[in-house]
């Protein structure tokens, strides 16, 4: 008998045992749902799968009475726009500002001290000035989403382009380079896979952000959604709106991985 | 050298010192290297071999005293006029190895935009990459041309590097232990790479080794540095001077055994 840390499981072992835990979870919450269902059979705290069915089927295949608009599929491009205007915008500024901090000593001086500091205010702190300057429309959320992700960001690609061997900075200026050119040909074309994976970090926040700014003001949007039902406790709706965003997450994720794969293969072999 | 030349020497050290603080490095070095010599830098760790070749490549600056390149005060930063190899990393990852070396073409691209983002377009990219080729045909690489630097073996890599300096046509080119990490096989082929390129090229060459049998194998000529006095109780007060400064082929195997001698009386001392 091989020692535990020696024993590996084979390929389809750990299919397997990568998907009991989650067999594991759904039965857990039939046999939950249907004890609670038995005791008061309006029990709404652990809706049965029935339920939540027709709870997707109302929200996500049923025009809304109201406006006739589908609201699952509504609330999913609000976010999904929120999300990704906010995390392109600081993707953009991090991009920028960290590689220029972190290849221009001169502008590293005045800006990572104010950087440091932005990144230690808690964001969700300055929600409440967020809406006050910037109002209670789209502005608002991006723009905290933005403002969460983006110290982390700057100082990540900050440190990324200090990681670059000073080798490579040499020898680009034998070769004649001007510090544009090496920004252009040297710094920031290494930077973009480095950029991808401190994206795909900051994902979780910048969910979280999204969230929070939709719970408190927004007329649409899952985090919207989420909080408007759980007035009248509608654990139904509840449940299928958080597995999908962390659908969402892992697909957006994954994508980001496959992206970074497909456009910068030398930096994935190099590892 | 006790040789008396008509030619106006390509470099020239004049009581050249070189000190951190308090601590000396390099003290008084007085010596003329003209174009066309291959000086071999052998000496121990710490010896200031190292520094010198910084001071050469601009990376650092000279303390008291000149260091003179064709007539003028050597510039304080690198520049293609000295091309350098790295013992690693000085070549571009995220390039493939003709684009590698047909990049020093593409920093001279005049205009509005070649100084911005150093890139050329069309004929002239063609025409750039012809001429990579040509370079990659002299350090044996043609047939690795699209392929990536992390591809490539540590001896293919260091080929690379060469030609990169080698499209420059720097006036002299400064080799920095550039087969300290390659396995003992690999590192004769590279042996006759250098000669034979130094050979057909005229280049000049400075290259930095802790390998005394390399330092006395390649080159014209041999600088070996080391302390000539010695404070045990303040060991930064004295720097290193040239000790021995000897044209190679030419050399007894008496002046071999004294070197090693006092490389090995220094190891054991380090130790």
């Amino acid at each position: 008998m091989k020692r535990l840390i020696n024993q590996t499981p084979s390929r389809p072992w750990l299919v397997l045992l990568g998907i009991i835990p989650f067999i594991i979870l759904l039965l857990t919450y039939q046999w939950g749902s249907e004890m609670r269902k038995a005791e008061n059979p309006r029990d709404k705290l652990l809706p049965s799968f029935t339920e939540i069915h027709q709870a997707v089927d109302r929200m996500a295949f049923t025009p809304s009475k109201r406006t006739g608009e589908y609201l699952f599929w509504k609330d999913t491009q609000s976010s999904l726009k929120r999300l990704f205007t906010g995390i392109a915008i600081a993707a953009l500024i991090g991009l920028v500002v960290g590689l220029l901090t972190g290849a221009i000593p001169l502008l590293s001086a005045p800006l990572t001290p104010l950087v440091t500091a932005i990144s230690l205010i808690p964001p969700m702190a300055i929600l409440p000035m967020l809406f006050i300057v910037f109002g209670l429309g789209e502005l608002s959320k991006v723009v905290l989403i933005v403002i969460g992700i983006t110290p982390f960001l700057i100082r990540d690609l900050y440190q990324r382009t200090k990681e670059l061997p000073s080798e490579q900075l040499v020898k680009a200026q034998t070769l004649g380079a001007n510090t544009s050119q090496i920004m252009f040909r040297v710094v920031l074309p290494q930077l973009l896979p480095r950029l991808l994976d401190a994206v795909r970090l900051s994902l979780g926040a910048a969910w979280l952000f999204l969230i929070a700014a939709e719970a408190i003001a927004a007329t649409d949007g899952l985090g919207y959604r989420i909080f408007l039902v759980r007035r009248y406790m509608s654990m139904d709706v509840i449940l299928p709106y958080v597995v999908w965003i962390t659908f969402l997450a892992f697909v957006l994720d994954w994508l980001l991985v496959k992206l970074s794969q497909k456009a910068f293969p030398w930096y994935h072999s190099a590892k | 050298m006790t040789k008396t030349t008509i030619q106006t020497p390509l470099i020239e050290l004049n009581r050249l010192t070189k000190s951190y603080g308090d601590h000396i490095v390099l003290d008084q070095l007085n010596a003329t290297v003209n174009e066309g010599e291959f000086v071999t830098l052998v000496g121990t760790s710490g010896c200031g071999k190292s520094s010198f070749l910084k001071l050469l490549l601009g990376t650092e600056q000279v303390s008291q005293g000149e260091l003179i390149l064709d007539g003028q005060p050597i510039h304080d930063e690198p520049g293609p006029d000295r091309g350098i190899v790295f013992q690693k990393y000085s070549v571009f990852p995220h390039l493939n190895v003709r684009e590698n070396v047909a990049i020093g073409r593409e920093f001279e691209k005049k205009g509005l935009f070649g100084p911005v983002f150093g890139r050329l377009f069309g004929k002239e990219r063609k025409k750039a990459l012809e001429e990579a080729d040509h370079w990659l045909e002299a350090v044996g690489l043609k047939d690795a041309g699209y392929k990536y630097p992390h591809e490539l073996s540590g001896g293919m890599q260091q080929r690379l590097a060469i030609a990169q300096a080698l499209i420059k046509h720097p006036r002299i080119l400064l080799l920095d232990e550039p087969f300290g990490a390659l396995d003992p096989g690999i590192r004769k082929d590279m042996h006759k790479l250098v000669l034979d390129l130094w050979k057909k090229h005229k280049l000049t060459i400075f290259m930095v080794t802790h390998d005394l049998h390399e330092g006395f194998y390649l080159g014209t000529r041999l600088w070996v540095f080391d302390k000539t006095r010695h404070d045990p109780h303040a060991p930064e007060r004295y720097g290193s001077t040239i000790t021995f400064d000897l044209p190679v082929g030419k050399t007894d195997h008496q002046d071999y055994q004294q070197i090693k001698q006092s490389f090995d009386k220094s190891i054991v001392e380090a130790a």
